[in-house]
């Protein structure tokens, strides 16, 4: 099998554990809530959690990881629709069957990368776009891993 | 026990951030301009090849700029700020000790490392730092931070490009010492290369091999302390925690020169809500403030610059307070004729906010003053800056109405990581 694109060459063990350094979070749910009632301690109170944490939950490595806003439609069948904001995490390498940021001849796409034999493809996920096979000649770079999709519901907020 | 300390800095750092997002650019020359696009101050290896210096006016690059297609941007700080942060993050998991020396540069201890091996782990930490942001770094490791400056610059100097320098071994730092001219010795400069040369010592070989008392007394211990350094003696400990600021200095040309009383009020006010944010963000307060004026020289009048300082009655941090005081101290500056380029705001005399004495007869409600500033901050860190600020900055527009003394910055590109409407766009 050809070696992926994608692999850096770092299999060398680091002396330290790689700690995320920053959780800032101003961004906190309450996963639990009772009402006090006067003069009852709330049975509840035991059972008081920890919160949820949207940024820790989107974010595990903040300093690679990057915003990134959708332009255009080859990948709605994969739910990627135009101006949605996907969650990019620069530190994972990018695998066959992850949806990938990458560069051809300078320009920003994101689409499926796809295995098939030994030959990989940038693979659009809307059958009106070809998928775009990656050969050693073309000027291609991958540039990080969608990890989250944030697709809008109510979009008149 | 043995020290050993590292020199990491980013190649080309401003050219560098713009590439990560425009990779069109590689291998493109990129230029970034001073604040009010005026002069150049950084340039990508290509445009450096291209012989574009260091400082000069953009007016004068326009030429060259135009016959080799340099990509021209007005530098982004929100942007560079960022991802500065970012890198040093990461090679904060590189090595316990490390001090933020500048934004593009920091010295990491590596000291405990003495058994690994030095060279993979400094690959490892360039690979790292390349793939989580886009940047490329470089490397100096050396026995003291002097000597790591050094090992730095050997990674710059070498033809085929190498990330990391190591100095190590006795000999091979002597060799590097002799062919280095003592003025690029981290510490040393210009004047006092000059001085040396008139004692005969001109390379870096020189000053190391100089006796303690001669060093002593022409460069004071300061200068005993690179000689010592250079010999491989660590005496330049790591500052591992930032000092508070001793002062702040808010001050930018205008956008365009002015002779309008209110465009400079607003701006220098502006300055002062700066200054006020800053004192806020590191808990602590001024008791002085200064506000400086400066014009260019125009018609018949020369050059003008006056600037008044305050003694503030109770040390604050509250930007109104702040921007009442600079009005005061701004409006005696002002003489009618000239066309003003430039004011600013200077606090000093800096004190932690929870020391801040406060006066027997005070007029104003401060808890309220503070409540309404933590507001304040707290929404301009959630919906970016300047989403509330005070009348007093006067209010613009982009399209309709634009501001007359803000700042030129005519090629600045989005500011990707910090604002959500400048993210960068991915084609589907």
């Amino acid at each position: 099998m050809r070696e992926s694109p994608c692999t850096l060459q770092t299999n060398i063990p680091l002396p330290f554990e790689i700690l995320s350094l920053q959780e800032e979070s101003d961004l906190e749910l309450p996963l639990m809530q009772s009402c006090v009632a006067a003069g009852f301690p709330s049975p509840a109170d035991n059972y008081l959690e920890d919160h949820v944490n949207l940024q820790r939950l989107l974010i595990s490595n903040p300093s690679a990881t990057y915003l990134v806003r959708v332009r255009g439609e080859s990948m709605i069948d994969a739910r990627l629709y135009d101006g949605d904001l996907l969650v990019v995490d620069r530190s994972l390498e990018a695998q066959s069957g992850q949806v990938i940021i990458g560069v051809v001849d300078g320009e920003f796409t994101v689409k499926q990368l796809v295995l098939r034999g030994d030959v990989f493809y940038l693979q659009p996920a809307n059958q009106q776009y070809p998928p775009l096979k990656l050969t050693d000649e073309m000027d291609f770079k991958p540039w990080g891993v969608v990890v989250w999709s944030l697709h809008k519901i109510k979009r008149n907020l | 026990m043995k020290k050993l300390f590292a020199l990491v800095d980013c190649n080309n750092f401003y050219a560098s951030c713009e590439r990560v997002f425009k990779p069109k650019l590689e291998g493109k020359p990129i230029v970034v301009l001073s604040n009010n696009d005026g002069c150049i101050i950084a340039r990508s290896a290509e445009a450096k090849a291209l012989g574009i210096p260091m400082g000069q006016p953009e007016f004068m690059t326009r030429e060259l700029v135009k016959q080799h297609h340099v990509k021209v941007f007005s530098s982004n700080y929100a942007l560079y700020g960022d991802m500065s942060a970012r890198v040093m993050q990461i090679l904060a998991t590189f090595s316990p000790g490390i001090e933020v020396y500048s934004i593009d540069e920091a010295f990491l201890d590596l000291s405990n490392l003495l058994s690994q091996d030095l060279q993979q782990h400094a690959m490892k930490l360039c690979q790292t730092v390349v793939k989580w942001t886009g940047i490329p770094v470089s490397v100096g490791i050396a026995p003291s931070k002097t000597l790591a400056k050094l090992a730095n610059r050997m990674t710059k100097k070498s033809g085929e490009k190498q990330a990391v320098a190591i100095l190590q071994d006795t000999k091979e730092i002597e060799d590097i010492l002799a062919r280095t001219k003592v003025g690029d010795v981290w510490g040393i400069g210009k004047r006092n290369a000059h001085k040396l040369a008139g004692f005969g010592i001109h390379t870096a070989l020189d000053l190391a091999q100089a006796s303690d008392a001669f060093v002593k007394k022409h460069l004071t211990v300061v200068g005993l302390r690179t000689a010592k350094e250079l010999r491989g003696e660590p005496c330049i400990e790591l500052e591992q925690t930032p000092d508070s600021k001793q002062n702040i200095c808010t001050s930018r040309s205008f956008g365009n020169p002015t002779t309008n009383l209110e465009h400079i009020q607003e701006a220098t006010a502006y300055y002062a809500t700066l200054c006020a944010a800053k004192l806020r963000r590191q808990q602590s307060c001024a008791k002085v403030l200064t506000v400086y004026l400066q014009a260019y020289p125009f018609k018949n009048k020369p050059a003008y610059y006056n600037s008044k300082t305050i003694m503030l009655p109770v040390a604050t941090n509250s930007t109104l307070e702040l921007i009442k005081y600079a009005n005061m101290a701004l409006k005696p500056l002002y003489k009618k004729g000239y066309r003003y380029k430039k004011s600013g705001v200077i606090v000093s005399e800096i004190c932690p906010q929870a020391n801040a004495q406060l006066p027997l007869l005070d007029t104003i409600d401060r808890s309220k003053h503070q409540r309404l500033m933590q507001a304040v901050d707290s929404i301009n860190s959630t919906w970016g800056r300047d989403t509330v600020t005070t009348a007093a900055q006067g209010v613009y527009d982009q399209e309709k109405r634009p501001n007359p003394w803000e700042m030129k910055s005519m090629y600045r590109s989005e500011r990707y990581t910090t604002h959500l409407n400048e993210l960068l766009c991915v084609q589907a």
